[in-house]
């Protein structure tokens, strides 16, 4: 018995003794802020932001590789606070961001490669051959978006394209996270210009399958402002840093670029009817 | 060689530590959910598996041998894997920021789990030498491992389906990993030990 007891002790002395050594000689020096920044975090670690977790979003913000409003739970009084601990001044009116899904390709415009007759849902969908749909950017249009939705802010349409309701959508998160071709984005509100489409195939395959594809002319990059719409691999990608004008959509041959109001300010009719309701 | 294979394909399939020891459970079903999170922990579990048996065993021989405290093995075993994995992952943080992040999480869970302490017991039972402890070792959490990807693999896509109200979550999980042991057993007499 008192063997044991001495036994036990011994080597717990010796473990916490061991580890106490190696804590002092591999110590990493950590920047404090980081658990500041987490403090003021939500803490909720829900991924709105697109990262793990509140913690990898303070140590990337620590680090100056995120805004500091990169939090879209925790919103102006977050940014505010993590403004003050990184030293950094924040003029507020953060914009409020909406999902938006980068895809214009429905039912009517977007060729499809087979029939599927499987569980209804776009993970289930993507995992057999990449989907449906002839493009393996394109929404499959099962509504995996619209069922993660906890707002209601996500309804498919009957043309099989979900369309967001800028007014009820919160920027959560969810369905961007859910969607399995990864083409929901949220987007400012305030901008109006959109290029609805996510493919990153070569122009000539884009015109074979889809009607409203972007075939990467790159029209739309000499007519917007320097540095608003930028190629990436065949595709032309909004920068919503910058206001673009609407009269950049005009140039598109494929009508992928629309000129959408998000916050309710101007007509979308036309739009919509343009884009078979695809919007 | 041979007996080290015949240990490796015994530990993965025969006597599988999940299926058919039925070891190591709770991180089985607890985060086997996305397989994403299931090769995080399988990878842990390996390094953590191998390092104990290997130290274990050391400890064993050398340590509790000599002193006659052999019936201390099971309390003293959670003690020098507890700090061992403590001394790894603060080592770890220095020295591979990657490989940290990407065991990280997963290494203090899986301190005091049963099949860790598991193997480093089984290895002193079946009177491996240091070369068969750590091929055990490692052969046992490769099935752990292996398990676990099929298992996260039927999970993710069972999420999609229709299953009853009353059963959805850990309850068809359960019912499903009570098939996949079965299956399992028909590994039975694959290799004679």
């Amino acid at each position: 018995m008192l063997t044991a007891v001495i036994a036990l002790s011994a080597l717990a002395l010796v473990s916490s003794l061991l580890l106490a050594m190696v804590a002092r000689a591999f110590a990493v020096p950590s920047n404090p802020k980081v658990e500041e920044i987490e403090g003021a975090l939500p803490g909720a670690n829900c991924g709105g932001c697109g990262l793990p977790g509140c913690g990898e979003l303070a140590r990337r913000i620590a680090d100056g590789k995120a805004d500091i409003d990169s939090c879209p739970v925790g919103g102006e009084r977050v940014a505010q606070m993590i403004a003050l601990i990184m030293g950094k001044s924040y003029a507020g009116g953060l914009v409020r961001k909406v999902a938006f899904i980068l895809c214009g390709g429905d039912d009517q415009v977007a060729a499809k490669r087979f029939y599927y007759n499987g569980v209804r849902d776009c993970t289930s969908a993507a995992i057999l051959f990449g989907g449906d749909k002839a493009c393996q950017y394109g929404c499959m249009g099962l509504g995996t978006c619209e069922g993660v939705c906890p707002f209601d802010a996500m309804h498919m349409l009957p043309t099989g394209l979900p369309e967001v309701e800028p007014v009820k959508c919160t920027a959560c998160g969810k369905c961007v996270a859910a969607c399995p071709k990864h083409i929901i984005k949220l987007v400012p509100v305030d901008k109006r210009l959109h290029i609805l489409c996510s493919s990153h195939d070569r122009g000539a395959k884009v015109r074979k399958i889809c009607a409203v594809g972007c075939i990467g002319c790159t029209k739309c990059v000499k007519e917007g402002p320097e540095g608003a719409i930028a190629m990436q691999n065949n595709l032309a990608v909004v920068n919503y840093d910058f206001d673009i004008p609407d009269t950049v959509a005009a140039v598109c041959p494929m009508n992928t670029i629309r000129a959408i109001s998000l916050d309710g300010s101007g007509d979308n009719a036309g739009v919509k009817a343009a884009a078979g309701g695809g919007v | 060689m041979k007996t080290l294979i015949l240990i490796i394909v015994s530990a993965v399939f025969v006597n599988n530590f999940v299926l058919s020891r039925f070891l190591g459970i709770c991180p089985f079903l607890g985060v086997s959910k996305r397989i994403k999170t299931a090769g995080g922990m399988s990878a842990a579990v390996i390094f953590v598996m191998t390092m104990a048996s290997a130290a274990t065993w050391l400890f064993y021989s050398h340590v509790l041998v000599r002193f006659h405290l052999e019936y201390l093995q099971t309390v003293t075993f959670i003690l020098v894997i507890a700090a061992l994995v403590q001394v790894v992952e603060t080592v770890l943080l220095k020295m591979s920021p990657t490989l940290y992040r990407a065991l990280g999480i997963y290494l203090p869970l899986i301190t005091t789990n049963c099949a860790v302490l598991g193997v480093a017991v089984l290895n002193i039972q079946k009177q491996y030498n240091l070369i068969q402890t750590t091929v055990f070792g490692f052969g046992a959490a490769v099935g752990f491992g292996f398990a676990m990807m099929i298992f996260s693999g039927i999970r993710e896509r069972m999420e999609l389906c229709d299953t009853p109200v009353p059963l959805k979550g850990t309850a068809i999980g359960l019912v499903t990993a009570g098939l996949l042991s079965l299956a399992f057993m028909g590994f039975t007499g694959l290799v004679k030990q």
